[in-house]
């Protein structure tokens, strides 16, 4: 069957060991997580995990089936085939160079990207949008010499219930 | 009311209705014992804490209740892990609970501080490892209700000492639970097509398993298969599901099933599955399973839907509430079977039957396995509840004790444990003392929890081990004997202790037959005795379990033995 990517949206009940279950449920039967992003949702006793996990239809559908066998997991939900939007942020840290200073300046401005901190040496440049203009962006920046670079997992919401 | 952990715990098992507990004591939970012993509480002390985790597994497969075991921290709760993974992976209601260092030293290396709840994550349901004398009682009655709702299975408490020396203003009426069962609720389309695919289909084929045991559904499924005269099959956990005495009766099914069976599920053209969960020893190779068949699957779990095998009709339910609506639908549409239809299906299967009965050979002077069971099944007029170890021994019980009645056959079935046996049977005996017990046996297995034969005769559980004595690990044997050209690379048990002595020297009477003329003897005598027996029978040491279906086959390709087997 075709594999392709999936974003499983899964609300917990926030208990110290909620994400271990889940890592080790799926990591135990063999599934990979490509990407995950956890945290509270308004009511403090309930998180949210988004995860990104790429499959066939059925394997997503075990998946599913075993995290919502979880005690302590409430809902599962897969976004991929659901309207919704999504969001992956980077923070890349560059060491101003004679050769790039023009370049990344020029880069920066024209894609609207934000700058969280300059200085003499180095700047900090953190991007947000989804996977393919992070992709994007990082293509850019690599030629000018990426000195640090962090990746959040990706994060999705439903454009209605 | 003012109370300790210790006390809550105690407490709240009461309203559990926690009859006995299986442990074993240690720092940990020194102050737990302490409050048992001034309380009227019934404990079995267990010689290791793995027998006593499957003493309360056997307890919970024979009564349905959930098994309660208590334990010390680390070597204590380590010593749990093979227990509760078997219980895990056979579904059955557990609640284990573990000492554990004070909260204050966890994740100091503490002295027997072991992460349990960590190392018990993949084999449990659920684990817990309470933080406050707090969320003591709302805790523990959370895992009495998770073990037991919806698919059964084992949940851990670890219980930190500090937590249980702590005090609490306890109110019963004030504990609140969350509801963890979901509710499936069969839609009456779905009965609608079992209607249609049952009338359309001339070969229809029960397969019952473990659920319909867990979900005492046996009642119902009996009927569904009698009113419509539909011949049924069931796997190794779900003997005793459906009467083995009846006609409509094929016996097991998979790698060790009967040839009939095998071939019913290979040629039927509708597979009515019912709280099984088509592990491979069941399938074969999973292409060539039921290739002709439409199949209903019942079962609670979504997750054992479409796992293995892909069906034409999945039905999310309880085994009890789904055949139930199906009777009443079946009954209300006025469903009748098309007699000349269901005729020439049972027919057909007969002449299986007969062309490849479940048979043996007992002739000559040496005792012959299959023939100590099929003896045990009269002696007791089948009236027994049987626990086995894992192998050979298990197997021909499948094969030929032929068990007619639920919570009677207890074995495990899906981690293969050897040593489950001796200390399951505790378990049940323990919650019929009245019944007749009887552990069937393989050399190697017993070995394994042998020490329990103290715990036996401490209390006078008048268990009855009937040991088939092959002096091989039999079951790898023969798998050596048939895939590696006879390298029986240490699978030879003759070096093994005098099971008479070794069964006196714990106060447990001892037996022996070397010779089929005795068998019938030294089983009477054994089951007569109001004291734990072990009965060592010397078998044929290299028996082979037939029919087969060789790993990588398709089940409708059995090896079927030797010549004398087949008509
Ligand atoms: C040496 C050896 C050889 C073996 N050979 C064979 C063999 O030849 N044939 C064979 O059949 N087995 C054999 N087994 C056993 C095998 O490994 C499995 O344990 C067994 O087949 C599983 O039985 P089951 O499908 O009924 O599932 P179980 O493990 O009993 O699972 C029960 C299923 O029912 C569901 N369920 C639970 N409660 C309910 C409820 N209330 N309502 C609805 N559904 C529910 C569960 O979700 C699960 O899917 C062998 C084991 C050993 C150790
Ligand atoms: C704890 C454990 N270790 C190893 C095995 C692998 N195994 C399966 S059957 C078997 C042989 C059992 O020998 P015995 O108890 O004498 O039974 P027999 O097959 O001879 O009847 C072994 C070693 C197992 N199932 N469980
Ligand atoms: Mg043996």
């Amino acid at each position: 069957m075709e594999k392709k990517d999936h974003i499983i949206s899964i609300l917990v009940y926030n208990k110290p060991d909620v994400l271990a279950r889940i890592a080790g449920t799926l990591g135990g039967k063999g599934y990979n997580i490509d990407s995950l992003c956890v945290n509270t949702t308004t009511q403090k006793d309930i998180s949210k995990i988004v995860m990104t996990t790429c499959g066939s239809q059925a394997t997503v559908t075990r998946i599913e089936n075993q995290l919502q066998r979880l005690v302590d997991v409430i809902s599962v939900e897969d976004l991929t085939n659901v309207e919704s939007i999504h969001r992956e942020m980077v923070l890349v840290r560059l060491n101003w160079t004679a050769q790039n200073t023009e370049a990344v300046k020029n880069a920066i401005d024209a894609n609207k990207w934000k700058i969280v901190v300059s200085g003499d040496a180095f700047v900090i440049i953190e991007i947000t949008g989804d996977k393919t203009q992070i992709d994007f962006a990082l293509a850019r920046l690599e030629p000018h010499g990426i000195a640090d670079v962090t990746r959040t997992g990706l994060v999705a919401l439903k454009l209605e219930d | 009311m003012k109370l300790k952990g210790t006390q809550v715990l105690l407490e709240v098992l009461k309203e559990e209705q926690v009859e006995i507990i299986f442990g074993y004591p240690g720092g940990a939970v020194l102050d737990i014992y302490d409050e048992l012993y001034k309380s009227d509480f019934k404990h079995i002390l267990v010689r290791h804490e793995q027998g006593a985790v499957h003493a309360a597994d056997g307890y919970a497969r024979a009564t349905g209740k959930v098994g309660v075991c208590l334990v010390t921290s680390g070597p204590g709760a380590t010593n749990t892990v093979t227990g509760i993974a078997t219980a895990n992976m056979d579904s059955i209601p557990l609640v284990v609970f573990t000492g554990q260092v004070p909260t204050g030293l966890i994740g100091n290396d503490a002295f027997q501080e072991c992460d349990i709840t960590g190392i018990t994550r993949p084999c449990t349901k659920h684990n817990f490892l309470v933080r406050n004398i707090e969320e003591l009682a709302t805790t523990i009655k959370e895992a009495f209700h998770i073990a037991r709702s919806g698919r059964p299975g084992p949940v851990l408490v670890d219980l930190p000492k500090n937590v249980m020396a702590a005090q609490i203003d306890y109110d019963p009426a004030a504990v609140r639970i969350r509801n963890h069962e979901a509710l499936y609720k069969p839609a009456p389309k779905k009965m609608a097509n079992v209607l249609e695919m049952l009338t359309r289909a001339q070969k229809p084929l029960i397969m019952t398993g473990g659920g319909v045991i867990l979900g005492r559904a046996a009642e119902e499924l009996t009927r569904l298969a009698r009113r419509y005269r539909v011949p049924v099959t069931g796997t190794l956990m779900g003997l005793g599901s459906f009467p083995g005495s009846d006609p409509l009766w094929l016996g097991m099914l998979g790698m060790h099933g009967t040839y009939y069976a095998n071939m019913a599920v290979s040629t039927c053209d509708l597979l009515l599955a019912v709280g099984v969960r088509f592990d491979d020893r069941v399938t074969g190779t999973i292409d060539t399973f039921a290739p002709n068949a439409k199949i209903v699957h019942i079962d609670i779990d979504p997750s054992s839907i479409n796992k293995n095998v892909t069906v034409d009709l999945p039905i999310i339910g309880d085994t009890k509430a789904a055949l139930t609506d199906l009777l009443r639908f079946l009954e209300e549409h006025h469903y009748e079977p098309d007699d000349a239809a269901r005729q020439n299906w049972l027919a057909e299967i007969d002449d299986w039957r007969e062309k490849v009965p479940l048979t043996y050979c007992q002739n000559g002077e040496v005792i012959k396995p299959q023939f100590v069971i099929q003896t045990l099944h009269k002696l007791t007029g089948g009236d027994a509840l049987i626990t086995t170890e894992v192998g050979q021994n298990q197997m021909w019980t499948a094969q030929f004790f032929g068990f007619d009645r639920p919570n009677s056959f207890i074995t495990s079935g899906g981690l293969g444990t050897m040593g489950f046996g001796l200390p399951a049977a505790i378990g049940v005996k323990s919650a019929f003392p009245d019944r007749q017990v009887v552990d069937i046996a393989g050399d190697g297995s017993i070995q394994m929890n042998i020490q329990e034969l103290a715990t036996a005769a401490q209390y006078n559980i008048a268990v009855k081990v009937v040991l088939l004595n092959n002096g091989y690990l039999g079951m790898v044997r023969q798998w050596q004997e048939l895939f590696y050209e006879k390298r029986y690379s240490h699978t030879d048990m003759t070096y093994a202790p005098d099971f008479v002595k070794l069964a006196e020297a714990f106060g447990v009477a001892g037996l022996r037959a070397t010779k089929p003329g005795e068998v019938a003897d030294v089983l009477r005598q054994g089951l007569a005795m109001d004291k734990p027996v072990l009965m060592d029978f010397r078998v044929s040491r290299e028996e082979c379990v037939y029919p087969m279906v060789h790993p990588g086959e398709s089940i409708s390709q059995m090896a079927l033995g030797t010549r004398e087997m087949i008509n």
